[in-house]
């Protein structure tokens, strides 16, 4: 009798424990061509999706009901439905797309194009382009301003951060970061855009009215030759307090006092870890590790790893499901 | 092109009010001997523009990111003719340059730095592997961009100690280029742990390349040439001069692995290279020249974009803004070898991590794991600081 008790307790105390809301997360895996769907309950791959050749950038729509995948080798990004887990559609995005960037109401999609040196806007309605813009050699890093009005694209080898009016589509702006730029990231109220620098080792943050760097971050690991430290991938938190930034190669996750700028703490995580998703109640955070094949799951609050998900080869990109 | 053109002046007239004015000019030289190396192997025989075209394609990309800048970069080749005396053509072209990308053999880069000592060029080293040029022929005014023979030779025994192919079989040319491979070879098996079972010297007789009888004559006499040898793991061959080392694969009298000037291969830039976002410059590359990029393509690519880097961050065109840019603590260059490149500072040599190809893949990159330095992984190629013989003048 006391052993049912105690499993019907058992049984009880996890179904309480269970977070009141699962997650459906997208991990491309750039080696696989395929993308990982993770339900974020059980932390486990529910559905392995078949897409086209290195996939790498990947987004949910903002109405949840997609996910774009860019397949840069197929120089498309595919549609994803994410009711019936399969590749629906393919937008034009032009030669070679990397990461890409969805404006607030989702409408206008722009591309970064590795190998043209351009960035194309793509109405997602018409599935049509609507033109393209011409930036600095290698565009990758894409972000949007939280007002909508300024896209930043970052430029790998011109070492630039470019500043694009949604408007004109022109460039009006152009800021120097250290080495090989690779991804930025605004803070909410738009007071801050995070640019980091893989080869240069740094995270640059950039004033946005002002349009210069008003900061450097730089990181030191024990143990580590700087050259290790790669930073790649930026998250922050809603409040604009904490970020996290993938540094690649260093096998770990910095976090980062958004506020006074200083690194608190590093995460140990996969090997060469890319880009990372928060879960919408910001209470994990999923990170892509390129190199050891799997998802690193840190959890915000205690700022700890706490699981560790196998996905496909070689995982890149991690979009996760709006609620 | 028209469309492109369009597009950039479209941009420079929208971008930023600065860009009203004139752009900095800055012109960048390419000093060259004419004439193609000779190669065993039809397929690896150098274009014409071999190295120019690497240059041609970084000055692209420092126009590509000049737009933004307000400064425009020009390129200038000059090819020395068999007699023409480089001195005379390096302070010409010095003129007209700040900064000179040279391919030229060791002693003419020599005459070339002495005759632009006190003017302020920089001479930027694209072609000679030569030691004794970052060592005791060291120049203030040259930085080496081309890794040299110890790096390359470090770089292939580290991998063959990792392998644990630690017997050589270790066969050298007889010119003078082969003796030089030959003793950074034999440096850096004594450095890693590598042990030469034997030495042979594979004299050149003179004779054609290229023969109407072709492979019959060199199947019977590599294995014979390589027979009755001790026991070993790899055979290394040191050939600079392409007289024999290619026609060794296949061919040895004990089936081994042959690494050195062929088989396994060190180099600092190969077509197969795709990691760490290398496939985007090959694709830049071949649609510019129509054609693969090679290692002197690459070292004069980076010697170009050094150029273009410093001349962003310093927002000058000056050479000796440039120079002390380059030379000072926060330079580094990204060069698509997944990690930064900076100058050493006790000769000016690019510290750069070294591929080794078999000639259609990269079988691996160098430093090894597990080859540590206090400073610099990269600092485990090539002669370091403590045993410098450079004294910068």
């Amino acid at each position: 009798m006391w052993q049912w008790c105690l499993i019907f307790g058992m049984t009880a105390w996890l179904a309480l424990a269970t977070p009141a809301s699962a997650f459906i997360a997208y991990v491309s895996n750039e080696k696989s061509n395929t993308v990982s769907v993770i339900d974020t309950n059980s932390w486990t791959v529910t559905k392995t999706i078949k897409v086209g050749q290195r996939p790498r950038g990947i987004e949910f729509t903002r109405d949840g009901k997609f996910v774009f995948v860019a397949v840069g080798d197929d120089d498309s990004i595919q549609v994803i439905d994410v009711a019936k887990q399969e590749v629906v559609d393919t937008l034009p995005s032009g030669p070679d797309p990397e990461l890409f960037a969805l404006d607030a109401d989702g409408k206008m999609l722009y591309v970064a194009n590795e190998n043209d040196n351009t960035v194309t806007i793509i109405d997602v309605e018409k599935r049509t382009r609507l033109g393209e813009i011409q930036v600095g050699v290698e565009p990758e890093g894409m972000a949007i301003s939280p007002d909508g009005a300024i896209l930043i694209n970052t430029s790998e080898t011109t070492n630039m951060a470019h500043f694009i009016d949604t408007k004109t589509h022109q460039i009006v702006a152009n800021v120097l970061v250290d080495a090989r730029p690779r991804f930025a990231e605004f803070k909410r109220d738009n007071s801050e855009v995070w640019v980091s620098s893989e080869i240069g080792g740094t995270v640059s943050v950039i004033d946005p009215v002002k349009r210069e760097v008003t900061k450097k971050i730089a990181f030191d690991i024990p143990g580590l030759r700087s050259e290790a430290i790669q930073p790649v991938g930026i998250g922050m938190t809603k409040d604009g307090k904490t970020a996290f930034v993938a540094l690649g190669p260093a096998n770990r996750v910095a976090v980062v006092d958004a506020t006074s700028h200083k690194v608190t703490k590093y995460l140990l995580v996969g090997q060469r870890v890319w880009h990372m998703a928060f879960t919408p109640d910001e209470k994990y955070l999923m990170v892509t590790n390129g190199v050891s094949n799997d998802v690193s799951v840190i959890d915000v609050a205690a700022q700890k790893v706490i699981k560790t998900v196998q996905v496909g080869e070689l995982p890149w990109g991690v979009t996760i499901a709006q609620p | 092109m028209i469309r492109w053109l369009v597009a950039a002046i479209g941009l420079s007239i929208a971008a930023t009010p600065v860009l009203a004015a004139d752009p900095i000019e800055i012109g960048v030289g390419y000093l060259g001997r004419a004439g193609v190396k000779p190669k065993l192997s039809l397929v690896e025989l150098p274009a014409e523009n071999d190295g120019l075209a690497g240059a041609r394609l970084a000055i692209e990309d420092n126009n590509t990111t000049g737009k933004f800048l307000n400064q425009h970069f020009t390129l200038e080749e000059v090819r020395l003719k068999d007699n023409e005396d480089v001195a005379k053509a390096a302070a010409a072209l010095a003129e007209r340059t700040g900064f000179i990308i040279a391919d030229l053999p060791a002693g003419d880069l020599l005459k070339a730095a002495d005759a632009l000592r006190d003017r302020g060029t920089l001479l930027l080293n694209a072609g000679a592997i030569d030691d004794r040029l970052r060592e005791q022929d060291c120049r203030s005014n040259v930085i080496h961009v081309a890794p040299t023979r110890s790096m390359l030779a470090d770089a292939l025994a580290q991998y063959l100690v990792w392998k644990q192919w630690k017997r050589w079989l270790f066969v050298v040319g007889s010119h003078d280029q082969d003796r030089l491979y030959a003793d950074a070879l034999r440096r850096a098996a004594t450095r890693f742990g590598a042990k030469i079972v034997q030495e042979r010297t594979f004299e050149d007789t003179g004779g054609a390349r290229r023969t109407d009888s072709g492979v019959t004559l060199i199947q019977r006499q590599m294995p014979v040439f390589t027979q009755q040898a001790p026991a070993y793991d790899v055979l290394v061959a040191a050939d600079e001069s392409e007289v024999f080392a290619s026609y060794l694969p296949y061919r040895t009298w004990d089936p081994r692995p042959v690494a050195g000037s062929a088989g396994l291969v060190p180099t600092s830039w190969h077509a197969a290279q795709d990691q760490w976002g290398a496939i985007q410059i090959q694709n830049r590359f071949a649609k510019l020249n129509s054609r693969h990029m090679t290692a002197l393509d690459m070292q004069a690519w980076t010697a170009a974009r050094m150029i273009g880097e410093a001349a962003s961050r310093t927002k000058s065109g000056d050479s000796k803004a440039v120079s002390d840019f380059l030379k000072g603590p926060d330079f580094s260059i990204a060069a698509f070898k997944g990690r930064r490149l900076t100058l050493r500072d006790w000769n000016w040599q690019l510290r750069q991590p070294i591929l080794l190809v078999d000639g259609r893949m990269v079988v691996s990159v160098s430093p090894q794991e597990g080859f540590l330095h206090q400073v610099s992984e990269l600092d485990t190629l090539g002669a370091d600081r403590p045993e410098t013989k450079c004294k910068l003048r």
